[in-house]
């Protein structure tokens, strides 16, 4: 595998660099691949995030370059918030759950109170000044993932049990169960979505009895066809969804979302017009082109090639990530790196699927790609404790 | 997968993984293949999409080519005005969406703030008019009369005015040099329609929604040439319409110029004469009316014998096709085309029709010739020719003895003719004749000099005229039958009378019908546009041109000229002897027969006219008057509608034109210096490459220059001073034909 060659001899003397770079150093025992396909796809999206910007006087301070420095100061934070996780350790935050979760429950009816602000209809953020604002739904998904993961390996690892048993599984998704509520208050459609994933994906590696995954399946159909059919969702994203099943219904109103990123990314063609040169793009054609919709900018100005290399890295990461999953000896490693795969794999597909028009439209970001910092400063601690996980296996072997 | 180590956890779990692994590419794979599709698949269809979302067009106008006479003096061209235009793009950028600008355009241009708003605003199914119905990207006119003054104020107060422009701007004109004014014959514009922009859509010269278009005459004849090719600049643009860059842009062509025929001198000459004949005829007592004439329409055409070139063609009653320009107003339009009108739209001399009266003998000669009778033949020239009870007259009675065809023609003797037709009726099986019997000479002749077909002549909406023969009356016949039959009477009214005959045998040719048509009256119809060519072949030797109005294309740059031969439509059916005959006979018309009275002192010896006069009879009208003529090089031919005689009515003015031509005086000497065209103008006008054309000044008409010193008004005024109302010599004598044409 790339990144674990083994060298010919090793130094006698180990300096600073040498002692990062030797065979059992943390620096050679980093998924190398995982951590360059995230990179990657953050540079992407970068330039995805100038074009779709640099012409948007209204929102770029009327300087060009405001959101590329943004996303690039966003992923640069996020890089040292991966440094910090793997520093720590997932084991080591595995103490600090009780806390983190805390925080999150805190923070998410931090935005519930008069705190927090409506962006798009949906009541998720908490401004901080100075054009910063966050999104503590994204946070909330690493405290579910960790809070879950501890609670349903804990007995598991400490080999009481084989699988996690039923009052266990019930504790954990009662834990869930709060956050959860907090973010359908917001109401904030995409983020429930994703964690009601995560949650599957959880329950799923952990090895819990089939029961509970089919009866959180059909929990989900069920509690779909009630919200449809008792009017709980309101009218915009009820909106969103007929727009998604037929976008040419009325290419003025709803439909026009998903109308314009389809023509942008279908006129992309196979090689795009080039960086800078769509003319959708330019012409902000495209509602919310730097963070929801920002697949269409690589779709019409990176044509087939550029957008097939995003979901292709973001392949990667997943791939790297089930390795890690797999790998791993302990049941805790496996569920929080499942739990990540299920977040990023939901949250890329419905991100990704929208702007086809195969997913209904909710506003969700494109991990690493999307503007965003809440967002990309969560991911980078996904990536962090994949890392940790992956680094630290050979020590319990 | 083989090199997964050893973590002693259950295989449920790890089969679980695998699944999600599976589940989470069978994702992925989905998204790729879904790009694929919209990407490569269809990705043409959303290529076309985001054009149409990006591109908008802003159109420059071309500027409409001139329509030339002979020698270059513009009929119609385009006058410079000062269009005051707002551009909404730069309007609605506004926090007011302009509405402040518009109101402070509004106090310069003197109009009501409502009414400037109006006229930007975008029409839609809601929206009353005005509002603009054109591009949204387009500047918008507010005001194509801006003055000098009201202009400047706009430009130099530029800042007080963003998006509102005031550029001079061409605008259509026709200036009718030397009075000539040639409405019918150069037609006019008005906006395209939506039904004719899709419709060419996809042609090589597809509409723009400012376009005008030639609807009639010469402006719709060569619209195409005229129009030009509107320069489209593309802009890209944003979801708001803001522009972002200049995609592509396409100069304007300027229209070609469309050089004619038309000599604007001898239009107005023609013009004048004919409204002047009519004029006259007013004042004529008539006889069988009991009242004066009402002579309410009239045509002349004037063409090139050789080539069938018009170098006037006038139509009355007749109007000023300035009206069109700029939009015409409701009433105005009331006024040419309501029901009360005397639609002076109407070219008579393509669209008017009438029986051809005595005009229709050459065409009846030829056919008498061509059906074996000797041109030198004895026929006898009673005073009346009876067929079974019923008399048809010679006029007035008059009587010559046996004569030649020659001179039937000459004095115009309608019983030699009633004899012939009728004798070829009888040959032909009479009322019942066999079928494929009857040969028809007369009726066949009258096809073969081009009667009732179009004459081809480019000009829109030429009327056809009608050979009543047996064709057409088995056609007319099925048609009416009902009715006749249902109002017909054996012993009513003269109409029921005549209800009741044709119901029982208006499908045949009657003895009556043959021997009427063969003197040009009953149910024959001829333009006097088809006249021009007969007796044009007749004057060039037996050819017959379709008439153009067109000479040239000239580009606007003067590089490119496109010349319009003349087109030949065929050969009159007759030999060079009849031919012959023709011309000593018509010119017998005007030394010595029913024309002579006219052309007392004409310079025969210089320039041989010849003629021939019609008196068509309309039932319950007066007579339509007709004279035709030529010389060697042109063609003249003058109708006038309920006027009388053709020499009556029509003498004075031809004599008229064809002195104004040849520069004949009343005297019949010629001075060259004063001829308009004693020849066929054979060159084109230049056309400089800025262009300018280098034309001659057109000075209006005087009808009294020819008049010789003995004859001038006593308060002596110089024959060559301003123009007076016309007092031709003839209008004190009793104008009276004394022989019936």
């Amino acid at each position: 595998m790339a990144g674990f060659s083994v060298p010919r001899y090793a130094p006698k003397e180990r300096g600073a660099f040498a002692k990062l770079t030797a065979r059992d150093s943390v620096v050679r025992r980093l998924d190398w691949p995982l951590l360059l396909a995230a990179l990657a796809l953050c540079f992407i999206g970068s330039l995805l995030v100038w074009s779709a910007t640099r012409n948007r006087t209204n929102i770029n301070q009327g300087d060009p370059y405001y959101f590329l420095i943004r996303h690039a100061m966003n992923a640069g934070i996020g890089l040292c918030l991966m440094v910090g996780t793997i520093w720590l350790g997932h084991r080591t935050l595995r103490g600090a759950v009780p806390i983190l979760y805390g925080l999150s429950i805190l923070l998410l009816l931090a935005v519930l109170s008069p705190l927090g602000a409506t962006v798009n209809g949906a009541h998720s953020w908490i401004v901080l000044g100075g054009g910063f604002s966050l999104q503590p739904s994204e946070f909330a998904k690493i405290a579910i993932i960790l809070c879950m993961a501890m609670l349903l390996a804990a007995r598991v690892d400490a080999g009481d049990q084989p699988h996690p048993d039923h009052r266990t599984v019930m504790k954990a998704l009662g834990l869930a169960t709060i956050p959860i509520g907090c973010i359908m208050l917001m109401p904030d459609l995409g983020s429930t979505m994703v964690i009601v994933v995560i949650i599957l994906g959880v329950l799923l590696s952990s090895g819990a009895s089939n029961r509970w995954i089919f009866g959180l399946l059909g929990a989900g159909v069920v509690g779909a066809v009630l919200v449809a059919a008792l009017g709980i969702l309101d009218k915009y994203q009820i909106n969103r969804f007929a727009a998604f099943a037929n976008p040419n219904l009325d290419p003025a109103g709803v439909g026009y979302n998903t109308g314009q990123a389809r023509i942008a990314i279908g006129s992309g063609g196979l090689t795009g017009t080039g960086l800078f040169k769509g003319s959708q793009t330019t012409g902000q054609f495209v509602p919310e082109q730097q963070t929801d919709f920002v697949f269409t900018v690589a779709g019409e100005e990176l044509g087939f090639v550029g957008a097939g290399l995003i979901i292709v890295l973001i392949g990667v990461i997943l791939w790297r990530a089930c390795r890690i999953a797999r790998e791993t000896t302990e049941l805790y490693g496996t569920i929080v790196a499942a739990g990540i795969i299920a977040w990023f794999a939901f949250q890329s597909f419905e991100n990704i699927g929208m702007t086809l028009g195969i997913m209904p439209v909710a506003g969700i970001p494109l991990p690493f790609v999307s503007y965003g910092g809440s967002s990309m400063f969560a991911v980078w601690v996904a990536i962090g404790l994949l890392q940790s996980i992956r680094v630290q296996r050979p020590i319990t072997a | 997968m083989s090199n997964i180590p050893e973590t002693g956890r259950t295989p449920r779990v790890q089969i679980r993984l695998v699944i999600i692994q599976v589940l989470v590419f069978s994702l992925l794979l989905t998204l790729g293949g879904r790009l694929w599709y919209l990407q490569i698949r269809n990705g043409q269809e959303y290529e076309d999409e985001a054009k149409n979302n990006h591109v908008q067009q802003v159109v420059q106008p071309a500027v409409r080519g001139s329509i030339l006479d002979a020698r270059g003096v513009p009929l119609a061209d385009n006058e410079t005005r000062l269009v005051v235009s707002a551009s909404r793009t730069d309007l609605s950028k506004m926090p007011d969406r302009g509405k402040a600008v518009l109101t402070r355009l509004a106090g310069v241009l003197g109009m009501k703030p409502q009414d400037v708003m109006d006229k930007v605003r975008l029409c839609d199914a809601k929206t009353p008019k005005p509002c603009w119905n054109g591009s949204p990207y387009q500047p918008i006119p507010v005001t194509d009369k801006a003055t000098t003054q009201q202009a400047l104020q706009i430009r130099e107060r530029s800042e007080d005015f963003p998006g509102v422009t005031a550029d001079p701007t061409a605008v259509r004109r026709y200036p009718a040099p030397g009075k000539s004014n040639t409405a019918q014959v150069l037609g006019y514009l008005s906006p395209v329609t939506d039904d004719e922009i899709t419709k060419a859509k996809d042609t090589d010269s597809p509409y723009l929604r400012s376009d005008q278009v030639g609807r009639s005459g010469v402006e719709r004849t060569y619209d195409k040439q005229l129009r030009g090719k509107a320069g489209v600049t593309r802009y890209e643009v944003d979801n708001l319409g803001r522009v972002i860059g200049q995609a592509q842009s396409d100069k304007a062509q300027p229209g070609a110029n469309v050089v004619t025929s038309i000599d604007a001198r001898v239009q107005a000459v023609a013009e004048y004469e004919l409204d002047y004949a009519m004029k006259e005829a007013r004042q004529q007592f008539d006889k069988i009316t009991n009242e004066n004439y009402k002579a309410d329409s009239g045509a002349v055409v004037v063409m090139e014998a050789k080539t069938g070139r018009i170098v006037a063609m006038a139509s009355a009653p007749t109007y000023d096709p300035n009206v069109w320009v700029g939009g015409i107003s409701g009433k105005d339009y009331q006024a040419l085309t309501g029901k009360d009108s005397d639609y002076p739209l109407l070219n008579r001399a393509i669209q008017g029709q009438a029986a051809p009266g005595s005009t229709f003998k050459v065409v009846s000669t030829a056919a008498a010739v061509e059906a074996g009778y000797k041109w030198d033949g004895g026929y006898p020239c009673t005073s009346s020719y009876s067929v079974g009870g019923q008399v048809f007259k010679n006029f007035e009675g008059e009587s010559f003895g046996p004569i030649s065809l020659g001179r039937a023609l000459e004095v115009s003797c309608d019983t030699v003719f009633y004899g012939l037709a009728d004798n070829e009726w009888k040959k032909d099986g009479g009322i019942n004749p066999k079928k494929g019997q009857p040969k028809d000479y007369f009726y066949k002749a009258a096809h073969q000099f081009g009667l009732g077909k179009v004459t081809g002549v480019d000009l829109p909406n030429e009327v056809t005229g009608r050979v009543p023969d047996r064709q057409w009356k088995e056609a007319l016949f099925a048609s009416m039958k009902d009715s006749w039959c249902k109002t017909g009477k054996k012993d009513g009214t003269y109409v029921e009378k005549i209800a009741y005959e044709n119901c029982l045998e208006g499908n045949k040719m009657r003895e009556g019908d043959s021997i009427n048509y063969s003197i040009g009256q009953g149910d024959t119809l001829v333009t006097p546009i088809q006249e021009a060519m007969i007796y044009g072949a007749i004057a060039n030797g037996g050819t017959m041109h379709a008439p153009t109005i067109g000479k040239a294309i000239i580009s606007a740059d003067g590089k490119s000229v496109q010349e319009i031969k003349p087109k030949v439509n065929g050969r009159l059916p007759v030999t060079q002897a009849t031919l012959d005959g023709f011309n000593k006979a018509l010119a017998g018309v005007v030394t010595s027969g029913t024309a002579a009275w006219k052309f007392q002192g004409w310079p025969q010896d210089k320039i041989e006219l010849h003629a021939k006069t019609g008196t068509a009879e309309v039932y319950g009208k007066q007579t339509t008057s007709w004279l035709a003529t030529y010389s060697k090089d042109y063609t003249v031919v003058m109708t006038i509608a309920q006027a009388g005689t053709g020499s009556g009515a029509s003498g004075e003015a031809v004599r008229k034109i064809y002195e104004a031509m040849y520069g004949i005086d009343d005297a019949g000497h010629q001075d060259l210096k004063r001829a308009m065209l004693p020849e066929p103008e054979q060159s084109l006008p230049k056309i400089q490459p800025d262009g300018s054309i280098d034309a001659p000044s057109v000075a209006a008409y005087d009808p009294n220059a020819g008049k010789t010193k003995d004859k001038q008004q006593p308060d002596g005024q110089q024959p060559n001073g301003q123009p007076q109302p016309a007092n031709s010599p003839a209008t004190n004598v009793d104008n009276r034909n004394p022989r019936r044409d």
